[in-house]
């Protein structure tokens, strides 16, 4: 069975499920990589992360809470990647989520977050001796898969707003060394809560909170072979708009929300079960602003097969 | 396949990416055009004024007079060529002063209801009113805070528009559309005598009040004031000498009240580390008593305010009013409500979710007593007041709920009874624990007040207000943070209260000719 998988493998984690989960993570989401699967390619893959923050910034002053103690959100995610051509894959995914505080009386919360949906498409591609660049474009569209709570901050699951993400990606390998760069922009739906007057600053009457759309760019570089990568991630992701947590208030979904961290990711292929790909990393916030200074790990195993008799040979070094 | 491509975009965009502008249901508010003027309102009884002729407003000019001419060019002039922001100021005003009083100040509520932020050494600082622009800002507008705020802006409002009615009538002076047919009015016509203005009796009365109670929001008070001040003139309905007489007479009226605020106990409300360590040893041997739940440990909320001077009723009577002891501690009735109140925070439905959320009314909101008069302004839209009657009804609303404050006040300190979630850390809650001790709940004493009143005001609308009542106490309880004895006390307790507006509210002279 395993030997009639291609020689090669493939990487089709696309973790997006975190977006911006609880307002704290985007996480390792891999609609910014530079990496395909092959036509006709089916890629199931199931992750877990779990992320933490004891410091957070209210406006630009940090502090810890001795109310809400450590603040943890796991993620149980489930996803699976199309190869529709060979230029362009699609994938679907969706997390459980969980999070607790170690302190304080504010109830955890769980339950299912967001689905989202991305395409990933290679609109350019040009090999010069050891040199490849490339370039791709990734929409992802994400609904609330449940009615839970947003308006529950730091606790909630999600801002079950209604997003959609654009992204442009350029990609450059130079034999094993690759640098991948991209730029998105994030719009974001007016959501629903469960009060019909809130302040921001200024009292509004409505139940619809209007939320700020949002910027993210991405730098990744390493090294990246057939059967492992190794890469550093940083990530940059800045609000739009919205306002700043007053001192010692509550955060609100509006929030301006910004966030830089830094992180590495491994992928590793076993070369004995070739369509097994294990994936593991971790991240960390060194800037924020209306955010909880997480760091976050994750781990995450796929497994791709072919729904037809194609030989295509694209692995990471593609 | 580029095709394909485009429809999935264009079907995710779409799904996804929604934003329409967020309508305000406050700016959708009617201009006001009274059902029925209140002509007689200089008879109603007032709130703490005994005699109107005591304040000062000089004669009007006369309409002949080349001061008053001049008046009118200044209308004439401001509506030749109105833009689009005076007349958005025309159409946010016109809904009525009382109302749109009544909003800033849920705003400066909310503004000011977040609680200050521990020392490094793990003490709390306190708001001072003789340094308010320092932290922690003065005030921290929690609940009883907020409560007497309403009262005071309220009931001044309602007392400095009895003094103006009766210098309406005494002047009987035409609005400036009447005696003049080139000024149009821009918001409906009014047969009420123009001077002294009644819009700027009222704002003159809550700017000097919020003086004091808002202090370090004076810039933004005066520029609303002013504002005020201008829509009148561009609407056609009063000339600057009418606003200059009624903002004088309602500062006159305010000083009145602000003499009764700085004298009410409210400023000593905070209490001694002495008297908050003297709380606990009042509870009896063997009871739990409470404790901040909070880290660092905050001192209990106000705990003095249970010294305030009521409105509605006198001091005795805050002891009279106070229910029974609560279920002791130790015994089985308390464990079992404790244990309903642990079954609700294990059992958290997305309903009762929403129903602990809407009437949370926590940290930066209006807290419970603005969310009442949120409740009844968007009643009292429907009702085509007069601003007197707005001004009246919402005096009573909110003497009842700054009384209730002291109540519950008063109970709490008595028993200083702990939080089921004190007595069991499995209780998790589903909004914020308020530090302050358990027995009985203060959004059911709140509730019940305001809904006793309002449906003794609004009878058609049945049970819409003890509904709601009912809903808000229940919020609490599955919410996780207060027993099922705490918020049936806390209704009981609060209809009593509400009661006493009831009586008052018979007795003004503004309900006999209805």
């Amino acid at each position: 069975m395993i030997k009639s998988l291609p020689r090669h493998w493939y990487k089709c984690f696309m973790i997006m499920v975190c977006f911006w989960a609880s307002a704290q993570h985007a996480s390792a989401q891999m609609e910014n990589d530079g990496i395909m699967i092959p036509k006709n390619y089916l890629c199931p893959g199931a992750m877990y992360s779990t992320s933490s923050w004891t410091n957070y910034w209210e406006g630009t002053f940090k502090r810890n809470n001795g109310n809400i103690g450590t603040l943890n959100t796991k993620m149980y995610s489930l996803m699976v990647t199309y190869g529709i051509t060979k230029d362009l894959i699609a994938t679907l995914g969706a997390p459980y989520v969980t999070t607790h505080a170690s302190a304080g009386t504010l109830a955890g919360q769980k339950g299912l977050q967001d689905l989202s949906l991305n395409l990933k498409w290679r609109g350019y591609k040009l090999q010069s001796g050891k040199s490849i660049f490339s370039l791709f474009a990734s929409l992802t569209g994400s609904i609330p898969l449940t009615n839970y709570e947003a308006d529950f901050d730091p606790l909630a699951l999600g801002t079950h707003s209604k997003n959609f993400m654009a992204r442009g990606i350029v990609d450059y390998t130079y034999g094993k060394a690759f640098f991948t760069g991209s730029a998105a922009y994030i719009t974001r739906s007016n959501i629903t809560i469960d009060r019909n007057s809130y302040y921001t600053t200024q009292l509004i009457y409505s139940n619809q909170v209007e939320l700020p759309n949002m910027s993210d760019y991405n730098f990744r570089a390493g090294y990246r072979s057939k059967y492992f990568i190794a890469e550093a991630v940083a990530d940059i992701s800045t609000s739009i708009g919205g306002f700043d947590i007053r001192k010692n208030d509550m955060p609100f979904p509006s929030n301006r929300m910004n966030m830089t961290s830094v992180g590495w990711n491994l992928r590793y292929r076993i070369k004995s079960l070739a369509a097994l790909e294990l994936t593991a990393g971790y991240d960390h916030v060194v800037a924020g602003r209306n955010v909880g200074q997480s760091s976050m790990f994750h781990g995450g195993v796929s497994y791709i097969f072919g729904l037809s008799k194609s030989k295509d040979q694209v692995g990471y070094k593609n | 396949m580029k095709k394909y491509i485009l429809y999935i975009a264009a079907a995710m965009l779409a799904v996804t990416s929604c934003k329409k502008d967020i309508v305000d249901r406050t700016t959708q508010y009617p201009a006001l055009a009274p059902a029925n003027e209140d002509l007689n309102a200089d008879t109603w009884k007032p709130v703490l004024i005994t005699d109107p002729t005591v304040f000062t407003v000089a004669a009007p000019d006369a309409i002949a007079s080349p001061a008053y001419v001049a008046d009118l060019n200044e209308i004439k002039g401001y509506q030749r060529s109105l833009n689009s922001d005076q007349k958005a100021i025309i159409k946010y005003w016109s809904a009525g002063a009382v109302l749109r009083w009544n909003e800033i100040m849920r705003d400066l509520v909310a503004k000011h209801n977040v609680a200050p932020y521990q020392n490094l050494d793990g003490t709390y600082p306190a708001p001072s009113s003789a340094n308010p622009f320092a932290y922690p800002q003065f005030p921290f507008s929690n609940p009883p805070y907020a409560a007497r705020a309403y009262a005071y802006v309220s009931a001044a409002q309602y007392d400095a528009l009895i003094a103006a009615y009766h210098f309406k009538k005494q002047y009987n002076r035409s609005a400036p559309y009447v005696n003049d047919p080139t000024v149009q009015a821009l918001i409906p016509k009014s047969t009420l005598p123009s001077y002294p203005s009644e819009d700027a009796v009222v704002s003159g009365a809550s700017v000097e009040m919020m003086k004091l109670l808002f202090p370090t929001e004076i810039d933004y008070i005066e520029q609303k004031a002013a504002e005020e001040k201008i829509y009148r003139i561009m609407a056609g309905a009063n000339v600057r000498g009418e606003l200059d007489a009624g903002e004088s007479l309602g500062k006159q009226v305010a000083d009145v009240f602000a003499a009764r605020a700085r004298t009410d106990k409210a400023g000593a409300a905070i209490g001694t580390p002495a008297y908050w360590a003297s709380l606990q040893t009042k509870v009896a041997p063997g009871e739990q008593y409470w404790i901040s739940l909070e880290v660092p440990k905050r001192p209990p909320m106000l705990p003095l305010f249970t010294k305030v001077k009521p409105f509605l009723f006198d001091t005795l009577t805050v002891v009279a009013l106070r229910p029974g002891p609560p279920n002791s501690t130790n015994s089985d009735a308390f464990k079992k409500e404790t244990a309903e109140v642990l079954y609700y925070s294990q059992h958290a439905t997305r309903a009762n979710q929403a129903l602990v959320a809407f009437w949370a009314d926590g940290i930066g909101t209006y807290t419970p007593p603005g969310h009442w008069n949120a409740i009844a302004a968007d009643e009292f839209v429907k009702q085509n007041y007069s601003e007197v009657r707005w001004a009246r009804n919402f005096a009573l609303l909110n003497m009842a709920e700054m009384d209730a404050a002291i109540v519950c006040w008063d109970t709490k300190y008595a028993y200083f009874n702990p939080r089921p979630s004190q007595v069991d850390d499995a209780i998790k809650t589903l909004t914020g624990v308020p530090n302050f001790p358990a027995y009985s709940s203060g959004h059911s004493n709140f509730s019940g007040a305001a809904a006793t009143f309002l449906t003794y005001l609004l009878p058609d609308r049945g049970s819409k207000f003890t509904d709601m009542a009912n809903q808000a106490a229940l919020s609490r309880l599955v919410g996780g943070i207060h027993t099922r004895q705490d918020i049936n006390v806390g209704l009981t307790t609060g209809n009593e209260v509400g009661q006493y507006a009831v009586n008052r509210a018979k007795a003004d002279g503004a309900d006999s000719g209805n």
